[in-house]
């Protein structure tokens, strides 16, 4: 038995990648959360809303690197972001404009924005496409590692490698600067407080003379800034695929759902139960149960429960799962 | 005599095509307690929204302080000097007490929000206690005091409430009419919907019977407790 071992197997393959993940999906599960608080619906665009960032983020991020501009050891990508950002907030702020204020206006039923926010999601998918392609798109640069698993091994001596890499302790360390400012402006800045009192409760926001105009502006710039920093993470660590981005939606729906819609706690927490759900079921066990279990008793199988193609399913199982016996959620949304 | 400091003067109007008050008319001298009893249906609440403009009127007018505020929002009105404190819904349940009282400030750009959140914390000492409660949290009676204190954060001259103590206790019932006295007191005008007639005439400068969106009798609080129509009719003897 190789207690250590198994434990550095554990974390290579389930902690870091289930951390990196999680906080992706936090961060996505986040937007989310705040539209339905404060505009109260779902909105299906938010996982094209990512796309559409991300695609911008790579192309600023070529013309950087054809000018010569690099991010060092830091992906380029990150100097990047703000650019994509600005550019996601325009589009956000567009289709409100454009699209959703009319349905406001009309006091529109929740269902009747959750489908028009689906033909958002249609018309934006498709203007992903034609700006960027459909191809697999891999933009991240800059050095690979932020701990070299050869160096790790070296240096412990231990039989198991790990490895973190630069985009993933970018990841987890950008998502917690994000949360911070996030829980920041929402408990202590006049706006913030006016956006959770006009999400409590409108009828009275309207009447302490908070200005509901406002209130969905800040709300549409910050789920941009939060789609697009997590879609440009999620592509720095994994790739860029306008495809897989729009099948994004579930899990980041299922963690918004499980930590109870309208609580930004309940989607952070829900954004690391959704990731390590879908690791933990589609890991394959072998190694970490090889160096756990007595001699011999290790069989030929991979110990996985689930191929991992079929993950959407684990994302699938838990909603269905929470809506049946706990639909307000862990945080008790709405 | 004087124009009261507000009026709703000969108001007419309903929610769809159906006319629910008929030429009814409230008002409000400075400082005084009005208040608005009559069965259920008769159209008090529905009066109260339509001072406080979240009715279209057909017929009449809403004066404050002599100025015809009848096309403003109730937003507008709040500015105006309006304070209103609906029936249900009158707090924001996830935030703390001490936001909620900020919140009710959110249109004041003066400095001088502490002292007046000093000044709700003195009327009311147990929300000082809860301050860092989510409101959501409190008992009955309590919330009332949240939402009248959210009320009073914009310094309003006039301050109406919907049914104050309705689903309180009869003990809590009597402090918030005590309370709502001493805010009569400082200068601040009282227009309040009751359910409770017997006890809330008794607090009242003046009463206002009202049967199907209608006056029925307006007199002194004292006078209509006396007036053995109205005691048979409408306070059970």
């Amino acid at each position: 038995m190789d207690i250590l071992n198994a434990f550095v197997a554990f974390a290579n393959f389930v902690l870091v990648p289930g951390l990196t993940y999680g906080s992706q999906l936090a961060l996505g599960a986040l937007g989310i959360t705040l539209i339905f608080g404060v505009l109260r619906f779902s909105n299906f665009a938010h996982g094209d809303t990512m796309a559409f960032g991300t695609a911008f983020v790579i192309l600023f991020t070529w013309w950087f690197q054809s000018m010569g501009i690099s991010g060092g050891f830091l992906p380029t990508a990150l100097l990047a972001l703000p650019f994509g950002i600005a550019v996601t907030i325009a589009m956000v702020l567009g289709t409100d404009r454009v699209v959703y204020r009319f349905y406001r206006q009309q006091r529109a039923k929740p269902i009747i924005l959750v489908i028009v926010s689906a033909g958002v999601m249609f018309v934006m998918n498709g203007l992903v496409r034609m700006i960027i392609g459909t191809s697999e798109k891999n933009f991240s640069d800059g050095s690979r590692f932020l701990l070299d698993p050869k160096v790790f091994r070296d240096a412990t001596g231990l039989a198991e490698p790990l490895a973190i890499k630069t985009t993933q302790a970018v990841t987890v360390v950008v998502a917690i600067l994000c949360v911070a400012a996030l829980f920041w402006f929402l408990q202590k800045t006049r706006t913030g407080k006016s956006m959770r009192a006009y999400a409590d409760n409108e009828d009275l926001a309207l009447l302490s003379g908070i200005n509901p105009d406002r209130v969905v502006m800040v709300t549409w710039i910050i789920a941009g800034t939060l789609a697009c920093i997590a879609g440009t993470l999620y592509g720095l660590d994994k790739s860029f695929r306008v495809f897989v981005y729009f099948g994004l939606m579930l899990p980041i729906f299922a963690a918004a759902i499980v930590g109870g819609l309208g609580s930004p706690l309940g989607a952070i927490v829900g954004g690391y139960v959704i990731a390590f759900s879908e690791l933990l079921v589609t890991s394959a066990w072998r190694k970490i149960a090889g160096y756990i279990l007595p001699d011999g008793w290790l069989g030929d199988g991979l110990y996985q429960a689930l191929s991992t193609d079929y993950k959407v399913a684990v994302s699938f199982v838990i909603l269905i799962v929470v809506l049946l016996v706990r639909p307000q959620g862990i945080f008790g949304g709405k | 005599m004087a124009e009261p400091f507000l009026i709703g003067d000969g108001m007419t109007g309903g929610y769809g095509t159906v006319d629910i008050l008929h030429n009814c008319t409230i008002s409000v001298e400075k400082g005084q307690i009005a208040v608005i009893v009559g069965p259920n249906g008769a159209g008090k609440s529905t009066a109260m929204k339509a001072v406080f403009g979240m009715l279209k009127l057909r017929g009449g007018a809403v004066r404050l302080d002599g100025e015809d505020i009848t096309t403003l929002t109730p937003q507008a009105r709040v500015r105006k000097g309006m304070g209103f404190v609906p029936q249900t819904h009158n707090i924001f349940t996830t935030m703390t007490v001490e936001e909620n009282l900020e919140m009710g400030a959110f249109i004041r750009t003066d400095t001088g929000i502490a002292g007046t959140m000093e000044q709700v914390y003195d009327l009311f000492p147990i929300l000082k206690q809860k301050r860092y409660q989510p409101a959501g949290e409190l008992s009955g009676g309590q919330r009332q005091q949240v939402a009248v204190g959210r009320a009073l954060m914009t310094q309003p001259k006039v301050l109406m409430l919907d049914e104050p103590t309705a689903g309180v206790s009869p003990i809590v019932m009597d402090e918030l009419f005590d309370r709502i006295i001493e805010i009569a007191r400082t200068g601040i005008s009282i227009l309040m919907v009751e359910q409770n007639a017997r006890q809330a005439l008794e607090i009242a400068d003046k009463g206002y019977v009202l049967v199907q969106g209608a006056n029925r009798f307006t007199d002194t609080g004292k006078a209509l407790m006396a007036d053995p129509e109205v005691r048979r009719s409408f306070l059970g003897g």
